[in-house]
């Protein structure tokens, strides 16, 4: 006769933790990206690669010990975002190693593949996940790093004006020995701290303290600062790094912030302007920008004279050439696009190859990692949580939009990578961290309200059993 | 701070939302714009992706494909006997895009024409290599290699046809071309094409189809068939009261015969016999240019004629009486095609039906199933089959006992007309050297053929075509009925 009876009145519920979904939705990841190298390599070779094990036992490792990770570390965390970053890193995998196999490219001098390095980077970027979720027991800590943060990333972005010119944009570093690495994408991160918390302090007196004038609400002079301090700080990378995404980049995330912060539309309003004028600014004395900008009004025109149009016409053709439903992995030419294929224009062969279908999937898997940040910012109680939250989701919508739409040609291109599916060190490692604070966001987020402490007259309180 | 917070998240959808519209309008609809693209180099690589399929003659592909290396295109097209073959494959190269057959039935050979599109979609699930489909043509290639070898290093051209099909069984074009040697994109074919080019014999040139000649006294059987079919004449052995000489009207010169023959008064029969230009020329002036014109067009002239490939219209055009009367005789403006030439031939042997003339019998698809086949198809009745019949007669005494006995074949009935054409200004080149004619067994014509010599020898006489072109003639007729046995 055991009957089991719950003798707490008061207690927590248990949220349901959704470790176990989480779980499968990763083998689920894994598994597409190894279907893919089997796709890969019996189109190409007309057999399953030799690759397809190292590489899908890797990308299998890293989610498993991403997953063990957020299990022991943030059990409450988001379910859907680490297997959705493990999807964009494995297919994204997959289609950099076929574009290594590619014969046009293995033919140019100074090839070499980069899917080896593109797998290191990834683990990287996971065990800089875990170091996230191990040392940041609870995102609020960041907040005492405020004016830190301001610095390091004002560093960060200044210091490849010191570097020269990759392809036409000064937004690389080299450093002997390791590499060449984009501190741009790290400070996107570090910036969104910066914004957070710097608004949570600020946003009453920039909500406030403003004067009414035509309906909009103009903020005062001191507060209105630092808003045209980084409005001449993103027009300064674009004038002297030539680096068109990151200034936008930094922009929007800042106008969005500051949205959120204060709740006032008029700040979307100066912020559109700003930037508006900032843009048309530049771009009448930047020949880089006014490259891009025609290059994206007609690709076709500038055939045989201008290579920014030729290159936005073979990304063009690539997509058109893939059609509905794809030409299927392997079999595609997008590397007619050249050397920037598998980093920023990797979306033109997840176009050619895997079709519309293939394209729609990918920016829908983007829109649930964006709309997913968006939900944490929704749930996190804190506001810095919320603002960090939001910064960095609408940070990787804008980027995602600024890549792919460029590469498709909507607007002109503007350099950055796709997060997660591109070729490129900085920017994996850099996402997967990004993942990481949006995972701690979210655990704490979700985390059930700790029980109540235990009365100590309930301690006295005997229990009668029967 | 959630009121933001939510709309920042329906503006991230509608950046994605914004993404997917243009996804789906680049991918959707502009995708057939962006694949016919002019820049766009995968039009190029997926031509040349897979094995072409081949030119078919007599069962045998005359065409081929081989693997190369080191550049976008997998496959490069030769050709098994390509000087030979050239003026019908027309060549297919990597660099210069293609011609003739290799360009008009390119959707075929390459497996991307809208008829195979149930072949592609099979073949999808059967996961088959794809391949092209290939052209079945008309070709005998027995009577082909006569003719190449007849005209050998000549400059000239010969074109057969199946007069009661209008099947083409012949078509050489000398001096020829290798398409092979310019197949491939590499910096050799371009050289190689280069040379070709600046060749002053244009061995580029397919003389079958695309040169017109005057075609000098092989025309006279069309101002014959003018005069039967419009009555100036019914008996082919009655006199035509033509005087000699003759005078060209409204000139002060006489029209002169080559060399001393019996042509005044002579029978329309003795007239074709001997060669005459007085009663020819008489005849075309008595029926009139527009009768001239209308008698020509009915054989094809003034138009031009697709086989599917191009052959330029030949000429009998509007014109003054002295000219129309020199026209009568295949001089001044008349000019002619030898597949022309071969057709006149056809449509008298065919008692008078002219078929359309094709060279392509058969298309296959990769799995050989044939999803097209030619039907025979009149193009018009130039003469009457009584009035044919006599021209047949009259064609025959050329050969039996006129200027075109080198065209004999034991035991075969034979029909034919000489033809020497002055060109140059004032006669001054050599003469083209012309034989048309057709063979004739018991179940009907099986072959009419015309055959142009471009360097005739120098003295003018029409055995000079008799001479040259018609031991040519008489080959590929010969090649066409031994084949048949």
């Amino acid at each position: 006769m055991s009957v089991v009876t719950n003798t707490t009145t008061i207690g927590a519920i248990d949220a349901p933790s959704r470790r176990n979904t989480e779980l499968v939705l990763l083998l689920f990841a894994v598994f597409i990206s190894v279907f893919a190298y089997a796709n890969v390599g019996l189109a190409l070779n007309g057999e399953l690669p030799s690759g397809m094990l190292g590489y899908g036992l890797g990308l299998a490792l890293l989610g498993g010990i991403g997953h063990l990770a957020v299990r022991r570390f943030a059990p409450y965390a988001d379910p859907l975002l680490l297997p959705l970053a493990t999807l964009l890193n494995g297919l994204g995998l997959a289609i950099i190693w076929r574009l290594d196999q590619s014969e046009r490219f293995q033919a140019t001098p100074n090839f070499a593949p980069a899917a080896s390095k593109q797998l290191l980077f990834s683990a990287v970027g996971v065990a800089l996940l875990i170091v996230v979720l191990v040392a940041l027991k609870d995102h609020r800590i960041l907040q005492r790093y405020t004016y830190i943060s301001m610095l390091v990333a004002l560093f960060l972005l200044i210091l490849p004006m010191f570097f020269p010119a990759v392809n036409g944009a000064k937004i690389w570093i080299k450093i002997p020995g390791v590499g060449t690495l984009q501190p741009g994408e790290f400070a996107k991160i570090i910036i969104a701290v910066f914004f957070a918390g710097y608004l949570m302090v600020k946003r009453d007196a920039l909500a406030l303290a403003s004067r009414r004038f035509m309906g909009l609400y103009l903020p005062r002079g001191r507060d209105l600062g630092p808003i045209l301090m980084v409005w001449a700080f993103s027009i300064l990378i674009l004038v002297f790094e030539t680096d068109l995404g990151s200034s936008l980049l930094f922009f929007g995330m800042f106008v969005v912030m500051l949205y959120v912060a204060t709740e006032r539309t008029s700040w979307i309003v100066f912020g559109l302007l700003m930037s508006a004028a900032g843009a048309v600014g530049v771009a009448t004395f930047e020949p880089h920008v006014q490259q891009r900008v025609t290059a994206w009004l007609d690709p076709f025109a500038g055939w045989g004279k201008l290579a920014a149009s030729e290159q936005m016409a073979k990304s063009l053709m690539a997509f058109g050439s893939g059609g509905t439903l794809g030409t299927g992995l392997g079999q595609g030419n997008s590397d007619l696009i050249g050397f920037a294929a598998n980093s920023d224009f990797i979306l033109a062969t997840v176009g050619e190859e895997l079709g519309l279908a293939g394209m729609m999937a990918v920016l829908l898997v983007y829109g649930l990692i964006v709309e997913r940040g968006v939900r944490t910012a929704l749930a996190a109680r804190d506001p810095f949580g919320k603002l960090l939250a939001i910064g960095l989701s609408g940070s990787f919508a804008i980027q995602v939009f600024v890549v792919a739409g460029g590469v498709m040609g909507l607007i002109p291109l503007t350099g950055m990578t796709m997060p997660f599916v591109a070729a490129g060190g900085s920017s994996v490692i850099a996402n997967w961290a990004l993942i990481g604070i949006l995972l701690r966001i979210s655990d704490t987020a979700r985390r059930p309200a700790p029980a109540p402490a235990p009365s100590p007259d309930a301690e006295m309180t005997q229990v009668v059993r029967p | 701070m959630n009121k933001p917070l939510r709309r920042i998240a329906i503006f991230c959808g509608l950046l994605v939302l914004a993404l997917l519209v243009r996804v789906n309008w680049l991918q959707y609809v502009r995708a057939d714009e962006l694949n016919a693209n002019e820049h766009n180099r995968r039009v190029q690589i997926e031509r040349y992706a897979h094995e072409r399929g081949n030119i078919i003659v007599d069962g045998e592909p005359v065409t081929g494909s081989v693997e190369t290396k080191g550049s976008d295109f997998k496959y490069k097209r030769v050709w098994k006997n390509g000087p030979m073959w050239a003026p019908v494959t027309g060549f297919s190269s990597q660099a210069f895009d293609a011609s003739q057959l290799e360009s008009i039935e390119d959707g075929i050979l390459t497996g991307n024409s809208d008829q195979l599109f149930f072949d592609r979609t099979l073949s999808l699930f059967t996961g088959e290599k794809k391949t092209g489909g290939n052209i079945v043509t008309t070709l005998n290639s027995a009577a082909q290699k006569a003719a190449f070898k007849g005209l050998g290093d000549k400059k000239g051209a010969a074109a057969a046809i199946d007069p009661q099909t209008g099947a083409i069984l012949a078509l050489v074009s000398t001096p020829s071309y290798d398409p092979s040697v310019f197949a491939g994109n590499s910096l050799k074919d371009a050289d190689a094409r280069q040379q070709l080019l600046k060749d002053k014999d244009k061995p580029m040139l397919n003389r079958a189809l695309r040169e017109t000649y005057p075609p000098g006294s092989t025309f006279k059987v069309v101002t014959a068939a003018a005069a039967l079919e419009n009555g100036l004449y019914t008996n082919i052995d009655e006199a035509t009261k033509s005087p000699l000489p003759w005078r060209l009207p409204l000139t002060s010169s006489d029209l002169e015969n080559e060399g001393n023959i019996p042509c005044k008064n002579a029978s329309l029969r003795e007239a074709l016999r001997w060669s005459c230009n007085t009663v020819f020329g008489k005849m075309s002036d008595d029926l009139g240019n527009d009768k001239m014109i209308e008698e020509a067009n009915k054989f094809g002239f003034n138009k031009e004629i697709f086989t599917p490939v191009r052959a330029d219209a030949s000429v009998y055009p509007k014109d003054n009486r002295p000219q129309n009367a020199m026209a009568g005789i295949g001089q001044a403006s008349n000019r002619a095609t030898p597949l022309q030439m071969a057709m006149v031939a056809a449509a008298i042997a065919n008692d008078g039906k002219l078929m359309q003339p094709y060279m392509v019998a058969d298309r296959q698809a990769p799995n050989l199933d044939v999803i097209y086949t030619h039907e025979k198809e009149q193009l018009s009745q130039p003469l009457s089959g009584e009035n044919a019949q006599k021209l047949q007669e009259m064609m025959q005494t050329v050969v039996e006992s006129g200027t075109g006995q080198n065209a004999k074949i034991p035991g075969v009935t034979v029909g034919g007309k000489t033809g020497t054409a002055q060109h140059g200004l004032n006669n001054s080149e050599k003469p083209y050297a012309w034989f048309i004619s057709y063979a004739k067994t018991d179940s009907g014509s099986p072959v009419a053929v015309a055959v142009v010599v471009e360097d005739g020898q120098a003295n003018r006489d029409d055995i000079s075509g008799g001479g040259l072109a018609a031991p040519i003639a008489q080959a590929v007729m010969k090649a066409v009925i031994d084949s048949k046995k």
